[in-house]
């Protein structure tokens, strides 16, 4: 089978084949995912051309199951023998290991025997040319700024996939989902010769609701510029506010905390938390997988559990997990369809969300955050620490740009501490916020 | 030594009979690109099965079979590439890659392909296939004993989970500077956690490590009940951690994985793409002085059978031990083909890709920092007030600015030149170029570390080794909760 040739129908038959396989070979129960996909990533750099870049994915996973046991087994090699060799491997698997009664495929009636249609697919028929010619408005219109004095360059991509799900419940399911993006990645330095980096980039599934080439770039030139004269801070207590692209790893670490995995490894720092404050009031974070178009949006989960709209904290107050089927019979709960991760979960506030300069405002004196480094958050216990760069505020006006800090507390605090929320959300990928102000951390510099 | 038969025979058995693919057919694909004005092109096959293994709560029942496998062909025309990737290994798909690839270059070209005759350098690891090494019950087996070490240590151990994972890895390479060249490579990692709880407190430790052989090696090491051990004592020395200090202090670093340091804080900064655009920190610091004379750093790809160790690079470059600081002073960066080309230097054989699917650029393979004079209790009993951090998560650098950081995982508070009491894992931050001039005393317990390294780059995953004495560094920011209380 060949990229050209292989239509849904082709790989659903292909997927079919697996499950029927699997079953010839003893397995009680099995469940298929194939993806493919297709794509090119053009970069210049500089003013020229720097690579072409031709993507041709393709994969196909299996898991069996021979009563509670289980095996997994993947490959892209989609040959009919290999296939073959694949759900084997499985089975070899599954027949081998030992018993788990949490195992099994997804309640029946969970399943998306019918799910929507999200609109998550607009192929980009872009060819070399025209995405070097996009690439170079891009980073031109970086570079029109004086002080960016070199490039890492500016890049575009159009990427289109096709997923076919099924399980031997009957469940087969299918949706396709482009993704296409631009990026720009600039250099500027000052008189004493310090460099400063930082980009900026555009993602959807409809490459003409993405930011314009000059937009981004020109982003890119003023996030990198703003950095130049950056310098240390004394060691302080101060407010923090977290721009709304770093603010969404806050919500990464909570998604990461609230997942079943980490409940039942009891690796968490929410662990009992169910129905307590766990965000400031007035704070509801509401998962949208059915958004049209949305950045992560999808219609059924990886095991082919429907999707659904739901709030996991209401007011503060934590009310849901993200659990898969198997997590979720761990914890003797049902499946939130979050096997494979979040769709669109968005932070949203009851009390009127504030514009940049009302957040300056708010802020008073303290720390802006653009930038984190590090892996410095322990997930058991909600410890933080990482390495920031940002601005230091004073009467609520940027006074000077800073690096080489870290800033710490603890995430439960922090959650608590939020005391402001920006109106203008990032909404690029599966975690969506506006900036976030928390009260009180605690810096660390010269 | 492993036998060339053993290469050949897994080359023809993986990577080309299954699609009925020749060393003329790579010879033609090369041709293909060839044929349009290009300075160079390659291509690269690769065959990968990985299996992991892991037992939570008492029971082995995860365990994944992953096959990958496929082919890159890449052209380059002065700082241009064209590439292409295939999941499918067939003449006909290796050609069409090849059209794309060459894309970037324009003109035809008649001349003929450089013939290829190349010897392979010298093996840093056996040929064994790990899989194929223990059977189920075996490796079932294995991962009981770090379960039940574990859970025998403490009655604050609440949770174990162990996961074994190995690699067994083909490669074939052919390029128009008239290389062809396989390799086999094997890599398995033990990585253990642990979660232990006294008086409703929390807190997690782990171990890993592992490297380019079979399980057999891994056992014989004692590694099970050692990671075991391991992650039970630091699991439980965080249950008494207090919170780390805030503020600028002197830093005694650990031997072994905190040489994570150096990867971040200079090695990255010395890689040969950074340095040809000139968006490294270290640009032009070519034979300066950025150190002590007793400081010398070097990336060694062929220590025998290390995780970060490779025979030859993705390229088929022989790896080499590459001096970048020599007594205090920048002597050498890491590069690939690309990059050494475009800079007019030689690759150091430090072109690494996570896969086919990806291109190769320079990459460290181990990165450490040799011996100094001073014992490690001459190098505590020194400091009157700082941190001593001996286990760390990773890190993260900005080349560019060459503000880097890495997180403590294991660190204690020295008070009056004795280990005071744990602290809290707190991030570390600091300036790349300036940091080794820090570096006041450097120990002569080098060690490197059990091999449990991943770097990404790029969005390219590949294995690595760190290593160091201990060191003291005069001046390093901890990003802990409490004030310096002086």
């Amino acid at each position: 089978m060949t990229a050209e040739s292989a239509s849904a129908q082709d790989l659903r038959t292909c997927v079919q084949q697996a499950l029927d396989q699997a079953r010839r070979q003893g397995a009680t129960a099995a469940a298929v995912s194939l993806d493919r996909g297709e794509g090119l990533t053009v970069s210049v750099r500089l003013g020229e051309l720097e690579t072409i870049e031709r993507e041709q994915d393709q994969g196909l996973s299996i898991t069996a199951y021979f009563g509670q046991r289980r095996g997994h087994a993947s490959s892209t090699d989609l040959r009919e023998d290999s296939i073959e060799r694949t759900v084997e491997a499985a089975c070899q698997i599954a027949r081998s290991t030992e018993e788990d009664p949490c195992h099994g495929l997804p309640d029946e009636d969970r399943l998306a025997f019918e799910y929507p249609e999200l609109d998550l697919h607009h192929p980009w028929d872009l060819d070399n040319d025209e995405a070097v010619r996009l690439a170079l408005e891009c980073e031109d219109a970086a570079r029109a700024d004086a002080r960016i004095a070199n490039s890492e360059g500016a890049e575009v991509r159009r990427y289109d996939g096709i997923r076919v799900l099924g399980n031997s419940l009957g469940f087969m399911g299918t949706y396709r989902r482009s993704s296409h993006d631009l990026s720009c990645c600039v250099v500027a330095a000052d008189e004493a010769g310090a460099q400063e980096r930082d980009y900026w980039h555009s993602t959807h599934c409809d490459w003409r609701k993405m930011q314009d080439p000059g937009t981004v770039g020109r982003i890119a030139a003023e996030r990198t510029v703003r950095r130049l004269g950056a310098r240390p801070l004394a060691s302080c207590v101060a407010p923090v506010l977290f721009e709304a692209p770093v603010a969404r790893s806050l919500l990464g670490h909570f998604v990461g905390a609230a997942s079943g995995r980490a409940l039942y490894h009891e690796a968490s720092f929410l662990l009992g938390r169910k129905d307590e404050q766990v965000w400031a009031e007035g704070i509801t974070l509401t998962e949208y997988p059915h958004e049209v178009g949305g950045a992560a949006s999808a219609p059924f989960d990886a095991e082919g559990v429907a999707t659904q709209e739901r709030t996991v904290v209401d007011n503060g107050i934590l009310r849901g997990w993200f659990l898969s089927s198997y997590s979720a019979r761990r914890l003797g709960l049902a499946s939130t369809g979050n096997a494979g991760g979040v769709r669109n979960l968005v932070l949203e506030s009851r009390e009127p969300a504030l514009s940049w300069d009302e957040l300056l405002q708010r802020l008073g004196r303290g720390l802006v955050v653009t930038e984190l480094m590090g892996q410095g958050v322990n997930q058991v216990t909600g410890d933080y620490s990482r390495g920031a760069t940002g601005f230091w505020v004073e009467n609520g006006a940027v006074a000077h740009p800073v690096h080489e800090i870290t800033i710490a507390g603890s995430l439960p605090d922090m959650y608590r501490d939020i005391v402001a929320v920006g109106v203008e959300q990032d909404r690029r990928g599966s975690l969506q916020t506006g900036a976030l102000l928390v009260d009180r951390m605690q810096i660390a510099g010269v | 030594m492993p036998d060339e038969r053993v290469t050949d025979g897994a080359v023809r058995r993986y990577l080309l009979d299954p699609g009925e693919l020749t060393p003329q057919t790579l010879e033609q694909t090369l041709a293909h690109a060839w044929s349009r004005a290009c300075d160079y092109a390659d291509v690269y096959l690769q065959h990968s099965q990985h299996e992991s293994l892991t037992i939570e709560n008492g029971v082995v029942k995860d365990a994944a079979f992953t096959l990958e496998q496929g082919a890159g062909v890449r052209a380059a025309l002065g700082e241009k590439t064209g590439f292409a990737y295939s999941e499918e290994l067939s003449p006909e798909q290796l050609l069409e890659a090849a059209q794309a690839a060459r894309s970037i270059a324009h003109g035809d070209r008649q001349a003929r392909l450089p013939q290829s005759s190349s010897t392979p350098p010298p093996a840093v690891c056996g040929y064994d296939n790990p899989l194929q090494n223990l059977d189920m019950e075996q490796k079932i087996a294995l991962l009981r004993e770090v379960d039940e070490t574990a859970r025998g240590l403490a009655p604050e151990v609440k949770k174990v989970t162990a996961t074994l994972a190995s690699t067994y890895e083909v490669i074939l390479i052919a390029s128009t500077e008239g290389v062809y060249q396989a390799d086999i490579r094997p890599l398995v990692r033990l990585s253990v956690s642990v979660i232990a709880e006294r008086d409703g407190r929390r807190e997690i430790g782990g171990h890993g490590g592992g490297g380019r052989y079979g399980y057999s090696q891994l056992l014989e090491t004692g590694a099970p009940a050692r990671f075991a051990q391991e992650a039970v004592r630091v699991a439980l020395l965080n249950l008494e951690s207090q919170e780390a200090p805030a503020g600028t202090m002197t830093v005694v670093l650990g031997h072994g994985w905190p040489g994570v340091l150096l990867h971040e804080a200079i090695g990255h900064g010395l890689e040969g793409d950074a340095i040809r655009k000139g968006t490294s920190a270290f640009t032009h610091l070519m034979g300066q002085r950025v150190a002590s004379p007793e400081v010398t750093v070097v990336d060694n790809g062929t220590l025998p059978d290390r995780r970060g160790s490779l025979r030859m690079d993705d390229e088929g470059t022989p790896t080499q031990n590459t001096v970048l600081i020599e007594d205090g002073i920048i002597r050498g960066f890491l590069y690939d083909r690309l990059n050494a080309r475009l800079c007019k230097t030689e690759s150091t054989g430090n072109g690494r890709r996570e896969s086919y699917a990806h291109q190769p650029m320079p990459r460290m393979t181990n990165t450490y920092m040799q011996a100094g004079t001073h014992s490690p209790e001459e190098i505590l009993a020194s400091v009157d007030h700082g941190l001593y951090a001996v286990g760390f998560n990773g890190g993260q650098v900005d080349i560019t600015s060459g503000k880097f950081v890495f997180s403590a995982s294991e660190a204690y508070l020295i008070k009056d030149g004795k280990i005071a009491h744990p602290v809290k894992g707190a991030t570390l931050i600091g300036d790349g170029p300036s940091v080794l001039r820090r570096v006041s005393m450097v120990g002569d317990d080098l060690e490197l570390d059990d091999g449990i390294g991943t770097c990404g780059k790029d969005g390219q995953q590949v294995p690595v080794g760190v290593g160091q004495p201990t060191l003291r560094v005069d001046k390093l920011t901890v990003g802990g909760t409490r004030m310096h209380d002086g």
